[in-house]
């Protein structure tokens, strides 16, 4: 399984939606429950799944789970778990 | 990964099965995923599936408000689903952020609005203290000490207001210490340094907490440093999200609520059943003989030592240990008899099955035998198969998972929340000797043809008395624990049972029980209220210990006398039948009751007491 459908599977579990109506454009624009705790509890989720910590900005770069798959990857590269 | 690709098939499985309508089947997949993969995403999809099976399982209700300063809803999904797992289904309401002195002071808040049976307090040091934290360096010696008594004024003012006006159960977190105190290596070497300030407050909330009833203190910050002061917390989830807990660790947070809030919901263990070879000794006796096992001091037999010292603390707490072995009794006897590396001897087992027998079997055996239900069993066991067959043969016995490294037993004992008590009562310290003193009791029955030869021989005297200061504890944990001979299991908190003891209000007795074989103990509890003509009970039970010895008779003989003695002219009670109550389903129909009214199950019985009373067992000398 790769990091975009293991962060897909989080979004799933966290809003409660089928892991396949989630796509790398999915965010809080288009899924009404991802309101601003659902945000921190993914930025939580994925950090305890990956092992990672992200900074303020990065938090702020996440803007749909996409972008969430693409900075975990970067992360994993930078410092292997 | 593959362990993900599984997660997602048992997602899918736990699904078919939820609509499918198999809801225990569901619970047990649930519990699996939580075992391969806790954590934040899965507590989130642990809490859907549970919300669906509500009505379907047995749920205990319980609704929690969190008082806090800071941003904790993170750690609500995390406790959420470890209490479903447990059983136990939470409401948690989180009061606003940094509102909690608000929400204590105003009688009409959301707090007391919210009519929670228990209250979280949540606050750090920093913010309740802040001259204590980040500025305390500016601080001359005796402003140090004025600060400290402050803030346990300032506790001890807010404990006081939530106990007049909340009958809830109230966790307080103790403040923590700072990872790095502001005057450096001095903070040690001063007894008015900044960690000695802070725990001079942590001392006095204790001595509080002991004035009032149902103030329980969550050690926060033996609870930080257990998990290392510095990898606890993350300083920029705190400065942007008011989250001061690494992702990581908030799981540890939840699961200290639980340890709370699994005995205050009764949902605790009163048995342990453990397995022997390569768990209470490395290596297999049947094989290995005495001089090969591993029990001892030194490494590798120290690890189940310290395993056997672990389930001995829970003796002392009055859970009973029980043994559950696939081997040649006499060879495991010798061992259990003899072994010099043994902390554990056979009087310390309540009850002994070994044999070659199916391991479920043996447990419904031992649940037999010492009366106790099988719902409050844990079964240790270092093999995978018999865990995996328990749990599938019995989903009411917790089965608890053991570390591959035999290191890691003790503590996965010690952590587990079905073992913790809010109190201990003298029936507890003296619980391994109480159970011995029956089993000569069945032992002597064997010997009389009837049983009322056997009632006689027994020379049962009963003492009934109003609750009082020093039962109070012991009544409020049978309400809590009671649940065979239990006609309307009603779960009251001691800070509940001492409003209800005012004499204008209830009669709440209790009754003692002793024999040629030692004492019982309190044993039973009887809660009524005069309403007009009729009284009322409201509770009724008895520990299973007693059970059939017609002191249950003895005790509504009694509760019968003093309704008519104050006028009354009826006595009425309801049975509310749950899932382990059948033993007193009748109870009321053997003592003359009619049936009043019934309801969903639940039937309200009636006796008329102007035609006499009920008859006491002449075989129990009752004062």
């Amino acid at each position: 399984m790769n990091v975009f459908e293991q962060v897909r599977g989080i979004a799933s579990d966290l809003l409660g939606i089928p892991a396949d109506q989630i796509n790398a454009a999915s965010s809080p624009e288009n899924i009404e429950a991802w309101d601003s705790v659902q945000h921190l509890n993914l930025v939580l989720a994925l950090e305890e799944k990956f092992g990672l910590q992200l900074s303020p900005e990065e938090m702020e770069q996440i803007r749909n789970v996409g972008d969430a798959a693409r900075l975990v990857e970067s992360k994993a590269q930078e410092s292997p778990r | 990964m593959s362990s993900d690709s599984k997660g997602l098939d048992l997602r899918s499985e736990i699904d078919r099965l939820i609509s499918a309508g198999s809801a225990d089947l569901a619970c047990l997949r649930l519990s699996e995923l939580w075992r391969n993969e806790a954590g934040a995403a899965t507590a989130a999809f642990l809490v859907n599936r549970y919300e669906k099976l509500r009505g379907k399982i047995a749920l205990f209700s319980s609704r929690v408000a969190v008082l806090r300063s800071f941003t904790v809803e993170p750690v609500v999904p995390l406790l959420r689903a470890e209490a479903f797992l447990h059983g136990i289904d939470l409401t948690v309401q989180m009061g606003d952020f940094n509102a909690y002195v608000q929400e204590i002071l105003d009688p009409g808040s959301s707090l007391y609005r919210f009519e929670p049976d228990v209250i979280v307090v949540a606050v750090r040091t920093p913010d309740l203290a802040p001259e204590l934290w980040q500025g305390y360096a500016d601080l001359a010696p005796e402003a140090v000490s004025s600060t400290a008594e402050r803030v346990t004024n300032n506790f001890s003012q807010w404990i006081r207001i939530l106990r007049e006006r909340s009958s809830a159960a109230v966790i307080i977190h103790s403040l923590e210490l700072p990872a790095r105190p502001a005057v450096g290596l001095l903070d040690s070497q001063r007894s008015t340094g900044q960690s000695a300030a802070i725990q001079q407050i942590n001392q006095a909330m204790k001595q509080i907490a002991t004035e009032h009833r149902g103030i329980h203190i969550l050690d926060y910050d033996g609870l930080v440093a257990r998990h290392g002061r510095l990898r606890w917390h993350d300083e920029q989830k705190w400065l942007t999200a008011r989250m001061p807990i690494a992702a990581d660790h908030l799981i540890f947070l939840a699961r200290e609520w639980l340890r709370f809030m699994v005995p205050l919901s009764g949902r605790i263990a009163k048995v342990l059943v453990t397995d022997l070879d390569n768990t209470l000794w490395g290596g297999v006796i049947g094989e290995d003989g005495m001089p090969g096992i591993k029990l001892g001091a030194e490494y590798p037999g120290a690890a189940y030592q310290s395993l056997q010292r672990a389930l001995l603390d829970l003796a002392r707490r009055g859970i009973l240990l029980a043994i559950c072995s696939k081997n040649n009794p006499e060879e495991a006897m010798e061992a259990l008899e003899k072994h010099p590396g043994m902390l554990l001897r056979p009087k310390d087992f309540s009850a002994v099955r070994i044999n070659w027998n199916d391991k479920a079997q043996n447990l419904r055996e031992i649940a037999s035998e010492l009366n106790v239900g099988i719902d409050s069993f844990v079964f240790l066991d270092d093999n995978p198969v018999e865990r995996a067959q328990v749990r599938s043969a019995l989903p009411g016995v917790m089965v608890l998972d053991l570390p591959e490294d035999p290191i890691a037993y003790a503590a996965a004992v010690r952590d587990c929340a079905v073992f913790e008590r809010l109190a201990l009562s003298n029936e507890d310290l003296r619980r391994t000797t109480l159970y011995a003193a029956e089993h000569q009791r069945s032992e002597a029955k064997n010997n009389f043809q009837t049983k009322e030869d056997f009632f006689r021989y027994l020379d049962q005297e009963a003492e009934v008395a109003p609750v009082s200061e020093a039962t109070i504890a012991r009544v409020a944990q049978l309400t809590q624990k009671t649940n065979q001979f239990n006609l309307t299991t009603r779960r009251y908190s001691e800070q509940q049972i001492a409003e209800m003891a005012d004499p204008q209000e209830c009669q709440v007795l209790s009754i003692k029980v002793r024999d040629r074989f030692g004492d019982h103990g309190l044993v039973g509890v009887a809660i009524t209220r005069d309403e007009g003509e009729t009284c009322q009970i409201d509770t009724f039970l008895l520990s299973c210990r007693v059970i059939g010895r017609t002191v249950e008779t003895a005790l509504l003989a009694y509760i019968a006398r003093n309704a008519a003695s104050r006028g009354c002219k009826r006595l009425q009670g309801w049975f509310l039948p749950t899932k382990k109550n059948s033993p007193a389903s009748e109870f009321y129909r053997q003592h003359g009751f009619e049936i009043a009214a019934q309801n969903d199950g639940a039937s309200l019985w009636s006796l008329n007491l102007t035609r006499g009373g009920i008859d006491s067992p002449q075989w129990i000398k009752v004062s």
